[in-house]
């Protein structure tokens, strides 16, 4: 079966910066995929390029069998397919949280009213925050909102979901409501792919751990890999990040 | 009263109704045409955005007694006979357009990137985007600055006095020559800009503190 994700080569600059320096990776349906390494490294870029937030200027990306950038991609479509959770979780303030959660799908699957408010209710229930449907963003925790967001996302029904260092805006006691609901939606079987710089969470949700180091896959494998590198910079960066 | 009849004081009150009358036209004009600039001036596209910001330019850069005049005999050269209301309520239109195209372009860019973005992953369309997410967080940012640029409209509704238009700056002028009280009419005419302008002035402090709560 082809991979839901699959970049060949893939290149990206910045102006004169070349932060992706060719990419190869494949994301298989059902996986979770995390990106680990330094700041600077690349990864949240790569996750970017993948819901066609940032565009590649060469090589190929293929995601959910579409190949991306060649000029023809329904951006629309894609966005259907993939859902993303940023840091700062960026919900809509003026908007109540079910409301949060159901203007995609009112506006762009026109879904009917009721509908909607059910898919509310199924997918706050799925992060644990059916009792807060009526609230605003501003009444809500750090975690809690980030939580909302997950749901936001999951409300488009997507079969990727891209998680971009979701909890790293968190107080550390906030990490793992957020972290937790992540496991639950791996464990159901929703491919992923995340970055993130929580490491022990990383060695127990990932099926592949991507090491990136100057915009390039630097180093890769299962969970083991971190115990025992390869590289002196992978080395370096699980000694001096654990 | 004050040295002058009732019937003085109501001349100079009705003036200042006209002068309320003209600075609604202003605002509901301005309205209509400057949330077109704004969002011209805040589009992608780079011409939309040129015409916009040649309009603002032009109108800013020239005083409103001469938009005034401009307005008001280049109607009669086009051969339309307007009342000096109608002039001076197109003058103010254009006047406070280009200022609140200004004022609502710099409040829907306050609105943070990251709002279009997150609205952008979940598919939604470009007018989806502003009309439902950007569009009511820029409304809530631009209700101060707007409340206090009324201020500026009543005050400014003054110069249509120019082209003759019967406000309370013209009413004063009037009941001046024919009273001889220059220092008591226009004090009075200034006493009741001012219990126009004030409360005005009060509701953009509240509003803007609110807003910094929030």
């Amino acid at each position: 079966m082809e991979p839901m994700v699959r970049f060949q080569d893939v290149h990206k600059s910045f102006g004169a910066v070349e932060v992706l320096k060719g990419i190869t990776l494949d994301v298989p349906r059902g996986d979770v995929v995390v990106l680990v390494g330094r700041s600077g490294s690349g990864k949240s870029t790569a996750l970017r390029c993948i819901n066609g937030l940032e565009t590649v200027n060469g090589g190929e990306l293929h995601v959910c069998g579409e190949k991306l950038h060649d000029g023809k991609t329904d951006l629309r479509k894609l966005r259907q397919e993939v859902g993303i959770v940023f840091q700062s979780y960026n919900l809509f303030p003026h908007l109540t949280v079910e409301q949060n959660v159901t203007l995609a799908p009112r506006k762009v699957m026109k879904v009917g009213a009721k509908e909607a408010k059910e898919l509310a209710a199924h997918v706050l229930a799925q992060v644990g925050l059916s009792e807060k449907a009526q609230s605003y963003p501003e009444q809500l925790s750090g975690g809690q909102q980030q939580r909302v967001a997950i749901a936001r996302s999951l409300a488009m029904k997507p079969k990727l979901m891209l998680f971009d260092e979701v909890t790293s805006a968190l107080d550390p006691e906030l990490t793992g409501e957020v972290l937790r609901v992540i496991e639950r939606l791996a464990k159901d079987g929703m491919t992923m792919v995340l970055v993130t710089h929580e490491m022990g969470f990383a060695r127990g949700v990932a099926d592949q751990i991507v090491f990136m180091h100057h915009g390039k896959v630097w180093e890769r494998g299962g969970a083991e890999m971190l115990r025992a590198p390869q590289t002196a910079e992978l080395q370096q960066f699980v000694a001096t990040d654990l | 009263m004050l040295g002058l009849t009732i019937d003085q004081l109501l001349f100079l009150v009705r003036g200042a109704g006209w002068t309320l009358v003209l600075s609604l036209l202003g605002f509901v004009g301005g309205t209509i045409l400057g949330l077109p600039v704004a969002l011209a001036r805040s589009s992608k596209l780079r011409a939309l955005r040129m015409v916009a910001s040649a309009y603002v330019q032009l109108i800013q850069g020239i005083p409103l007694p001469v938009i005034m005049f401009v307005v008001y005999f280049g109607l009669s050269i086009g051969g339309f006979e307007v009342p000096a209301l109608v002039a001076a309520g197109l003058a103010m239109t254009a006047y406070s357009s280009a200022y609140l195209g200004e004022i609502w372009k710099g409040c829907i860019q306050s609105v943070p990137k990251t709002q279009w973005e997150a609205a952008e992953c979940l598919a939604l369309t470009g007018t989806q985007r502003f009309v439902h997410v950007i569009l009511p967080q820029a409304l809530k940012i631009a209700v101060p600055p707007t409340v206090g640029f009324l201020v500026q409209i009543v005050k400014n509704t003054s110069y249509s006095v120019v082209i003759g238009f019967f406000d309370l700056t013209y009413s004063a002028k009037v009941l001046n020559n024919s009273t001889y009280k220059p220092f008591l009419v226009f004090s009075i005419a200034a006493a009741l800009y001012f219990v126009i302008c004030y409360p005005l002035s009060l509701l953009a402090g509240r509003f803007e503190r609110k807003l910094k709560r929030v």
